[in-house]
This record gives structure tokens, sequence and C-alpha cells, in this order.
């Protein structure tokens, strides 16, 4: 290796080069952050499908791809792409079709959905059998090919390869709502071992479908205030009542400091560190005392060689859910002491809604955006919660100096993972 | 480029199957003069042959019924496997370590409720208003807890429940790839210094049918009487699933001294590549991966576990690539697991590092797997691990004493 720009561990320091996105404010970063900076909501009324009977009839949809019929293998790849695409065209990087570097991919789950059953089910075939006895003989007769994609785990990373020409075997992971975070960790830690010198992080999602949202629902883990969609989610809010499903795609080329500066790149950031820390308190739930996300930003900080103090600004997991937003301010407060009083915290999903496994690429992205513009995006619909003091940037952005971000991603299933990523070395 | 020397090292393995309970009985049922004979039920699923698990008591590594309840069986699977292995390399219990415990863990999709889908298709199929009808049911009929058992992450999540491990935790996915992957994180971060010891592995509940309609789509499943993974060609090829649970401890070899734990094997190298299929084969890829891992192999007999899969074409490159090692001056001994022990995608690559750490612990390899191996001893003091993707990816591992051992 011929890194010779260390962190404060001797590891090469690694640079953001690249940026792209798709949220429901817009497709490409741009459009993306203007939305977010002018305190747009992107969650409306699902049009998608019927949502007669459902308690959310609301999500932060993206309708503007050209994928019709829906189906979330076929979003959340297009989105992907087009993040990827925008991200690479930043980084100025590599040939056409080739990438110098491998994919980090979070892709949502791989699955039949109900469209793909029906036609399964009610194909001519299959008569005398029920239920998937029957879906089995009918796929027997070979004319189903088409919905392969959908059950392939790989197939958005196994579309992404061709696309980009990425280097070796590309990962599709999941942390839940902590994937797009994991990306980025991976992509980090391979730089910094002097694996590769470039890596393209993707998280992407779009499984706004019925069951999709009834599964959320089930959980009570969703906002019914359906009335007003611009107003349901409401990080840190008093009548938060749940998160808002949300789609999108963000992206980010990873590259070392070194490689990039030899190559004459545009520097966005640095990413300073990354830690996680999994839970073993409960399926969907924190452990009441916060151990494990306390854990993971203890961790994430240790790694940055960041100390709380120096954190300027936080980008928050912030779902807007009464849990997770307690639990976020506990353990922030527990880290950060004092100075979590005079920092900045916002949560974008108070306007793009939550993009699930593709939240942590997405925040990523809207992270670095902060430090390049010097603008803290606000968390709208912001009704002071007394038992959690956080100045969330309420409602209109803010000009502030800023260096140093740290991004939170907490996932279902206990898995916690941060990010801090820094301005350009002085 | 990794700036340790540390070597990588199996001090735990957990493995349910169709075949046994755990690493010892595994070797009893696989080792010996004569070929194990597969456990196979051609009548439940049929016309598809899968291979069943042995039945657990599962409370003897999940004692809360709640937490059984949460899980579906895969999870049960998984986690069951993990705590055989966390048992199995002393880390059971002790919760300073289990804290520090990285999770590199691969996964596929959960379970449907077949009995509720199915209700649901009949009733769909008969309205004359479908989307209503599907929303009533689904908010009416999906069990809260059901998502929990679907999601990738879960199996680590429960794992970190059940067990206690919470140092870090990843799910990749991808199927027989996801396992190479989550091994390769595990290695190079251990040879990195970015982590000490990990539990890695996977889990397929090869008995559902949801499971067996991905499969069918993707035209993967063996068709006709069980055959062994290389006899299948004629018939058009194909995987037989088996459910399986298989993990690994694995762990620097200076925290093993340090706290006494014992090896099984060193893990020297684990190497992945992916074929671009529709112009060039798998066979050019590996022979690339073999390059790499012929640089640290003197010649001559070398026991190999493959991980074929039997679906076309790429268990025929697969057997080019091996055959091809005869003119590099291998002569290799190859014993296909998936014949004994089904094929079990996300899980499969985690079982065949595990028979190869135990038989170089054990100093002996096993007997032919199938009808077409060959029956002659090879000695077992490096074991060649292949695992390629049924759809994409190809991935080669070398298994070896450790140097102590060897010395």
């Amino acid at each position: 290796m011929t890194s010779k720009t260390r962190d404060h561990k001797g590891r090469p320091v690694v640079a953001v080069t690249g940026l792209g996105l798709v949220t429901s404010l817009g497709v490409g970063k741009h459009a993306s952050w203007a939305g977010l900076v002018a305190g747009r909501s992107g969650v409306k009324a699902i049009t998608r499908f019927p949502t007669d009977g459902l308690k959310t009839t609301i999500a932060g949809t993206v309708d503007d791809m050209g994928v019709a019929p829906y189906a979330a293998h076929d979003l959340s790849a297009r989105m992907a792409e087009a993040a990827a695409a925008e991200a690479i065209a930043e980084a100025r990087i590599g040939r056409p079709s080739h990438f110098p570097g491998p994919l980090i991919v979070a892709t949502p789950p791989s699955e039949l959905e109900w469209p793909h059953l029906r036609r399964l089910h009610d194909a001519a075939g299959g008569e005398g059998h029920e239920g998937y006895r029957r879906m089995l003989a009918n796929a027997r007769t070979r004319t189903f090919d088409d919905l392969a994609r959908h059950v392939r785990f790989a197939a958005i990373a196994d579309r992404l390869q061709m696309a980009f020409g990425t280097e070796g075997e590309p990962l599709s992971i999941c942390t839940a709502c902590a994937s797009g975070a994991t990306t980025i960790q991976l992509g980090l830690e391979a730089i910094r071992r002097g694996d590769t010198e470039a890596a393209l992080c993707v998280g992407t999602d779009a499984t706004v479908h019925p069951e999709g949202l009834i599964r959320f629902s089930l959980l009570s883990a969703l906002s019914t205030a359906n009335d007003d969609p611009a107003k349901a989610s409401k990080p840190f809010s008093k009548k938060r009542d749940g998160f808002v499903m949300a789609e999108g795609a963000g992206a980010l080329v990873l590259e070392s400091y070194d490689a990039a500066r030899a190559r004459g790149a545009r520097i966005l950031a640095v990413v300073r560190g990354c830690g996680e820390k999994a839970d073993e308190h409960h399926r969907t739930r924190s452990r009441p005392d916060g151990a494990a996300v306390i854990g993971a930003i203890r961790k994430t900080l240790d790694d940055a060689g960041v100390a709380p103090h120096e954190i300027d600004y936080i980008n928050a997991h912030g779902t807007s859910t009464p849990e997770n937003d307690r639990m976020e301010y506990i353990a922030l407060g527990a880290v950060l002491g004092d100075h979590l009083r005079r920092t900045p915290i916002s949560s974008n999903k108070s306007m793009v809604g939550h993009t699930l496994i593709a939240a942590g690429s997405v925040e990523a992205v809207f992270s670095v955006l902060t430090i390049g513009s010097g603008i803290l995006p606000p968390t709208i619909n912001y009704d002071p919660d007394p038992d959690l003091p956080l100045d969330v940037v309420p409602d209109t952005s803010r000009e502030a100096h800023v260096r140093t971000v740290l991004s939170n991603s907490f996932g279902f299933g206990g898995q916690n993972v941060c990010v801090v990523f820094s301005a350009e070395p002085a | 480029m990794a700036e340790t020397s540390r070597e990588v090292w199996i001090t735990g393995i957990g493995l349910v199957s169709s075949l046994a309970e755990g690493a010892d009985a595994h070797w009893q049922a696989l080792a010996g003069e004569t070929s194990p004979r597969p456990a196979i039920d051609a009548t439940r699923f049929a016309p598809y042959t899968v291979h069943p698990l042995v039945p657990l008591d599962v409370a003897k590594q999940i004692p809360k019924t709640s937490d059984q309840r949460q899980m579906e069986r895969w999870q049960r699977i998984g986690v069951y496997a993990a705590g055989l292995a966390l048992s199995d390399a002393g880390l059971s219990g002790d919760q300073s370590l289990l804290d520090r415990v990285d999770l590199t863990i691969a996964a596929g999709n959960g379970e449907r409720d077949l009995a509720l889908d199915a209700r649901i298709l009949a009733a769909l199929e008969t309205s004359s208003m479908p989307e209503p009808v599907l929303n009533r049911e689904l908010a009416a009929g999906l069990r809260p807890t059901l998502y929990l058992g679907q999601l990738s992450n879960l199996l680590a999540g429960n794992i970190s429940i059940v067990h206690k491990a919470t140092g870090s935790s990843r799910t990749f996915k991808g199927e027989e790839m996801a396992g190479i992957s989550a091994v390769s994180d595990a290695v190079r971060r251990i040879a990195a210094g970015q982590g000490d010891i990990f539990l890695t592995g996977g889990a397929l509940n090869a008995e559902r049918e949801d499971l067996l309609l991905g499969c069918e789509i993707t035209h993967t499943l063996a068709a006709g009487p069980y055959r062994s993974v290389w006899e299948r060609g004629p018939q058009g090829g194909g995987l037989v699933p088996g459910s399986l649970g298989a993990f690994l401890v694995l762990e620097a070899s200076d925290h093993a001294l340090r706290r006494g734990a014992a090896p099984y094997a060193r893990l020297s190298c684990v190497l992945s590549e992916r074929a671009h299929r529709h112009r060039e084969t798998s066979t050019a890829a590996a022979e690339r991966l073999f390059d790499e891992i012929a640089l640290r192999l003197e010649d001559g007999d070398l026991a190999v576990l493959s991980g074929a899969s039997g679906v076309e074409p790429v268990t025929s490159e697969e057997r080019d690539f091996l055959k091809g090692l005869e003119r590099r001056g291998f002569n290799p001994r190859v014993r296909t697991w998936g014949s004994v022990l089904g094929h079990g995608i996300e899980a499969h690559a985690f079982a065949g590092l595990a028979l190869a750490a135990l038989a170089i612990s054990k100093g002996a390899f096993y007997p032919p797997f199938g009808a077409t191996e060959a029956g002659t001893d090879a000695p077992a003091d490096r074991i060649l691990v292949t695992c390629f993707g049924h759809w994409r990816g190809e991935g080669l591992a070398l298994v070896e004493p450790t140097r102590e051992s060897a010395e």
C-alpha cells in the first residue's frame, strides 16, 4: 500500500468522492437536497394500490422512475442504478462500465409479491392441487422464468455489477434499517485493509406494497396520521406516533484519500469512522438502558478518533416512533453529555420518511451534503417533547459551520451502526 | 494487505443436518470404511426429494418457549447450531467474551405462512374486488411476528438474543456466495486486526414448499429418483435441498492461545470470484483463484471437499476445474458433501468448512460420498474446499493444520 495519509490509528484515510440519491423528494441529489433544505415533505397518500381497510394509507413512495408495473425488485434496482450512476459520474472514477473496486449493496427482501403469487396460482395446469402444490405444479411448466429475479437474493447486486463493471464478488447485505450504514462500514474497512482503493456503497429499498405496509402496521410501528400526510412523520415530537414507510436509494463512492488526491478527485468528505454493536434485548426494541446504542456510538467515536465535543451536528436515526426517539436521546446523552444540548440534531425522515434498508445510505449522502453546504436540514412537524430537550433545527433549515457529523442507524433485530463524516482535512 | 500475520483458527463447530447433530456425530456418520448413506424423504414433497433434519430438542439451545415462538424453523435450526458452535468453542456463558463476538451470517428470506397464502389465493381467484380482499385478509391473517421470522437479519438478531453474542452483526445475502462472503469478511477482519473472534454460519429449512417454489422457478431442483451430485447431469442436473444448520467459531490464533482454546484447524485462505457466466465459465474463474492457492501448495495428493450442487452447467464446469488440477500436478480426491447432506444454499459453505476442519483435526479424510468418487485414501494434511454458486459466484478455501500442531 502506498497510502501516506493516515488516521489516528495509522490506517489509510478514506474519502467520499461521489454521491447519488433518489428519494420521495426527487430523483438526484440536487432535487432531493433542495426539497430537504426547503423543509418539504415527500410523504403522500398511497396511489400505487388501493388502501381500503388499511390503518396506514400514506408513504414516501418514489413514483417517477418509469417502473411499471411496480415490483419491489424492479424499482429498488432502478433507483440503485440511478443513484450509483450519479455517484460515479460525480467521482469521475474508472472507465465507462469499469468501476475500480467492489460493489457493496444493501437490498430489501427478495420475495414473490402478491401479483406474482396470483399469476403462479391462477395459471392453467395446476388443477387438482391447492395453494403451494398448485403453484409448484404450474411452475414446473417453466413459463415463469421472468419471476426468477424476484427470488434471487443477489439479483440487484448482479444487475449493478453488470451495469458498472465493479470488481470481484459483490456483497449483498442486510442489517435491517442499519443496512445502508453497514455498506459504508464494509467499504471503509476494505480500503483501510488495503484490499481495494475504492468501493461503491449503495443502499436501496422500494417495498411499499400491501404486505410490506401491513407487516409494519401489525408491529404498531407506523404512523396512522393519514389525514395530513406531510405532517405524519414528526421525529422527537410529543405526538409522534410511528414512522412513515418510504422508498429511496443512496450511493457513495469511497476511495483511499491518497488515491483520490493523486487522480485529482474532489474530496467531498472523509469517513472518519464506523462502529456497530448488537443488542440482545428484543427483536424490535432496544435495551431499556440503551447499552447497545450507546456502545455503537462509543465504538464509532473511538474508531473515528473523535471526542464527543467535536461532533458539530447529528443526522439522527429519528424514526418518529415513541421508542426509537426516546432511546436515541438517552443514548446520545449518555455519550455526549452536556455537549448534546449544544449540538443540533435533525431527522431527514421528517421529510423523506423512513427508507428502511436504504436509510443509512440516504442519510449518509445528506450528511455529506450538510458538510459541503454548511446548511443544516430541519426536522419538520416539530412540537417539542419536554422529555427530549434537543435542538432539532425545527421546521426551517439553518446555516452553520459543520466539520464533523455523526449519522445514526438502528435496525430491527438489534443491529446498530453509526458513521462519522468530517470535512476534508485542512 | 494485512499488517498482521495472525492465523485464522477454527475453534468451534456447530452442525445439525439430516444425518446427525454435533461435530463428533457427523464424524461418526461420515468417516470410516464405508460410504455414508444419505437420509432422504422422497414422498412428503413429491416429486421433489429433500434431506430432512434429524429431530432436535430445540429447548436444549433455545430454552425459552417465548423465543422459540418468535422464530420460524430456519431460525431455530440456525440458533441451535450457533449455540452448539459457541459451546464447542468454550464461549457459552462467558458474557465478557460473548460481548465481543462478532457475527457474520449468511441468510436468505424466512418462511411464509403457507396456509394463509393458500387461503388468500383461493379467495382472490374468485373475487371481483381482489385488492380490498387482499388488504383485509392480510391485515386479519398475518401474524405480527411472522415478518420478524422472515427478515434475513433476524437469524443474527435471534442469535444475539438467545446466546448473548453481541459484538457486531452483519448478514450477507446471495445464496451460496453469501456463505463465502460471510466467512471472507471474518477472515479478512481477523487478519487485519479488525476483530478477534467471530461466529459465522447459516441455516436452511429445506422442508418447505415456499423454498421449493423459488427453486422451481429458477429450474434448480433435481428431478427423478435420488442420485449423488455427479450422477445428475444426464437427467438435467439439479440440487436436492437439505435442512442444515452450520456454524463456525473463527478466531485469531493469538486470541485462541491466550484463552487456551484448542483449534480444529487453520483456515488459510478464502477466495471468491464472479465469472460473467454469459461469456466465461466458472472453470476459468476458479482456475484464476487456484493460481493464488497453488502458490502455497506442493503438488501431489490433494483432498478436496466439493460444494457442487448438481445444478448445470456449473457442476460440469466445476468437474472440469477439478480434473484440470491433474494437469497442475495435483491428484485430487474429491468428496462432495451435497451428496450426503443435500444442498444447504446459504449454509452450504459452512458445512464444507466444518467437515474439512473435522478431518484435519482427526488426521483422516472421508470415504467416497457417491458412486463416482474414487475410493483411494488421501492424506488429510490440507483440504481444498470448493463452493460455487448455483447461479453466480465461485468460492475456494484452503483448510490446513495449525502451524503449531504441524510442528
